[in-house]
């Protein structure tokens, strides 16, 4: 009977469910095999089914475009990830200083995560514009020798990304940094209080450790928004000067409709599946396995 | 009114020869037109099939890549529209060869199309001896733009012909404190810049060797690694906000008298338009220097095929008015491109259209770009390497010709 009993309590939910196990086994991983299998084909404006094996892969890993996307995408990812973790640390532990008006600033911190990255890159491109943004704001201030037009070249134009992107993500990793902060046993203070550790050291020993499931989820998002980063890079440099800024997914893009090569562009956009695969196993491990532990 | 009867008679005869007496006439047509000029000369197209008793659905996707996307998406759908855009050149070959696209040869023949069109549009739209697509214009791109404001005040008399006097001229222009060359650099329009300067200063015979026969010779020869030379040379006359700009911002740039000229299409003129000024007399136009030609892309419509005797009268008919002298002129006037067919008259064409349409006239002067000559791939490919060489000034011409070489080599 109990087993009755407990089929009849979950066949709702298993109906409920049923139209998502639909959605997400037919449509997202049925188009996660399909891209991976046109991968191997021949393809160019329209998908066939003639078979090359690695060919487009051995194209793809000579393409000097889509090895200097790989390398932006590396500095883009590393800069932007601990960017965001140290400003949004920093602004979480001051917000955690009991400040007065916290609501207002927690707001205004999380704001420009409301803001599309074609916004973002839009607003940014025209400060970091060298001849009408912050170069001439400044000059006109009397600040000289600080150059500021980071896009106008390709040596710098990543770091114009990173930035514009850092100002936009800081403000999550706040709020999720700041949810651990509350967390943390006030015992703890009080305790390092008595045996005289500052502040400082507190939060580095020993309130920081305890973050590490909340700094974890915010490397996954940050780090899976860095690999697919395409709306920031179009909006702000199209991938210029030269060659200077672009990304793989920009690359897929390109690939996929403008330049009609389906099967290269399917090719870049399988491996970028498995760098997003990558950064997502410590989490999977994390709650599957190491939960199964313990 | 006698252009009326003409349409309607035509339009009897294909009814009665398709044996359709009642057909639904709708056409929906997808195209990228959504800019002011683009969507009046769209109009130009809507008003004249109506006009000939068929309704139009308009279809308007901004962006040729969004649009060429839509439109591949609907044709394998199995719902295409009754007639999409595309480029004139290679990108819509694949879909002749797999079949999708009908034919108009019934048309093209009875219309005599083939006595009207220029050679090299027959051969880009020709596949097995038979007309699959509906050209609609000739856009002229090799365009110098410049505002007759900066090169007054920049003492610069004349209109450089040659290259020594052009960047004379830029150097004057800088001189006066305006930036020379207006240019908003992506891999676009670095390689749009690159085909004008190879054109201009090789010639047409080295340009087809170069970017049709692919002749690795040919990339060696010195009036090519002239023509580098002179892209590269080029670089030092944009100022420093070029990278990333839009196409129009540049163009706005000459509209302010902030920048001398800018190297660009036709379809230019629409922004000029609509700041109010005139061809040829509130700003200047000249074809590149050196010997001039008109180095031409256009827009065609394609037809899919679509099994409903309504949707193939309804393609016939636009096949027809699309093509039109009448449609021909005042759509072009619009777009701001020119008549794709040389038996219409454009004497009420702005001056800069009326000069290229005679520049194309005589033999050998009308030059494709390199869209008839090679597929998107090839040309992606040789477009990150042309914008890499545009933003790389310590990369030396035979490093970018050995860069081309092997673009050209990987690519399909």
């Amino acid at each position: 009977m109990p087993l009755l009993i407990r089929l009849r309590r979950i066949l709702p939910a298993l109906i409920a469910l049923s139209p998502t196990a639909v959605f997400v086994f037919g449509i997202f991983l049925g188009c996660l095999i399909w891209t991976c299998v046109i991968s191997f084909t021949s393809s160019k404006l329209l998908p066939n089914t003639d078979f090359v094996g690695f060919a487009q892969y051995a194209r793809l890993l000579t393409t000097e475009r889509w090895i200097v996307s790989v390398q932006h995408m590396a500095v883009y990812g590393v800069a932007y990830v601990v960017g965001c973790l140290v400003i949004g640390l920093l602004l979480a532990i001051f917000i955690d200083q009991k400040v007065r008006f916290e609501n207002t600033f927690r707001a205004i911190f999380l704001f420009p995560y409301a803001l599309s990255f074609i916004v973002t890159g839009a607003v940014w491109q025209w400060l970091f514009n060298p001849s009408m943004g912050l170069n001439t704001a400044l000059a006109g201030l009397g600040v000289a020798g600080l150059d500021l037009g980071l896009l106008a070249s390709p040596d710098t134009a990543v770091y114009g990304l990173v930035i514009a992107s850092i100002w936009q993500g800081a403000g999550l990793v706040m709020v999720i940094l700041l949810a651990g902060l509350r967390g943390v046993d006030p015992e703890i203070w009080k305790a390092t209080r008595v045996d005289g550790v500052s502040p400082a050291k507190t939060y580095l020993w020993i309130v920081v450790p305890e973050l590490a499931p909340g700094i974890l989820t915010s490397v996954v998002i940050l780090g899976i928004a860095a690999v697919k980063v395409y709306d920031l890079v179009v909006a702000m440099t199209q991938g210029g000067p030269g060659l200077g800024s672009e990304v793989p997914a920009k690359f897929v893009m390109s690939l996929l409709f403008e330049r009609a090569n389906v099967g290269l562009a399917t090719a870049g956009a399988t491996l970028m599946l498995l760098a997003v695969l990558c950064l997502l196993a410590p989490l999977l491990y994390l709650s599957y396995f190491r939960r199964g532990a313990r | 009114m006698g252009g009326r009867h003409v349409v309607s008679a035509v339009l009897a005869t294909l009814m009665l020869s398709s044996s359709v007496l009642a057909a639904d006439l709708t056409a929906e047509v997808m195209h990228p037109w959504t800019s002011g000029g683009e969507a009046a000369a769209a109009k130009v197209f809507a008003d004249q099939y109506e006009a000939a008793g068929g309704t139009w659905v308009d279809n308007a996707i901004a962006g040729n890549d969004a649009q060429l996307a839509a439109s591949i998406s609907s044709i394998m759908g199995g719902t295409p529209p009754t007639a999409t855009h595309f480029n004139t050149g290679k990108p819509f070959e694949e879909l002749v060869s797999a079949g999708m696209l009908r034919d108009v040869e019934a048309i093209a023949t009875e219309e005599h199309w083939r006595d009207v069109l220029p050679q090299a549009i027959i051969d880009a739209i020709t596949a097995d001896g038979k007309i699959m697509a509906v050209p609609v214009n000739l856009q002229t791109e090799n365009w110098l733009w410049y505002s007759k404001e900066v090169f007054e005040k920049s003492g610069v008399a004349e209109v450089p012909k040659t290259w020594p006097e052009f960047f004379a001229a830029a150097d004057k222009i800088r001189a006066a404190g305006y930036v020379p060359m207006a240019h908003g650099s992506n891999s676009f329009w670095d390689r749009f810049l690159f085909q004008k300067v190879l054109v201009s200063v090789a010639g047409p015979e080295l340009y087809l060797k170069v970017l049709a026969d692919r002749d690795p010779a040919a990339l060696k020869d010195p009036k090519v690694v002239e023509a580098f030379e002179t892209l590269g040379k080029l670089r030092g006359y944009v100022d420093a906000g070029s990278p990333g700009r839009l196409w129009n911002d540049a163009t706005n740039m000459v509209i302010t008298n902030k920048a001398g000229f800018q190297i660009m299409g036709d379809w230019a003129k629409g922004e000029f338009a609509a700041a109010g000024m005139t061809p040829g007399v509130d700003y200047g136009c000249s074809l590149f220097p050196g010997e001039e030609m008109v180095v031409m892309s256009g827009d065609i419509f394609v037809l899919p095929k679509i099994d409903d005797p309504d949707q193939t009268a309804a393609q016939d008919l636009l096949a027809h008015v699309l093509f039109a002298k009448d449609t021909q002129l005042q759509f072009n006037i619009k777009k701001g491109s020119n008549p794709i067919r040389n038996d219409v008259d454009v004497s009420s064409m702005d001056a800069c259209a009326q000069h290229a349409a005679a520049v194309q006239a005589e033999p050998g002067h009308l030059v494709p770009n390199p869209q008839f000559l090679m597929s998107n791939d090839m040309l992606g490919a040789m477009a990150d390497v042309i914008t890499k060489f545009w933003n790389t000034p310590s990369m030396t011409p035979a490093e970018f010709a050995t860069q081309l070489q092997a673009a050209f080599e990987s690519a399909v």
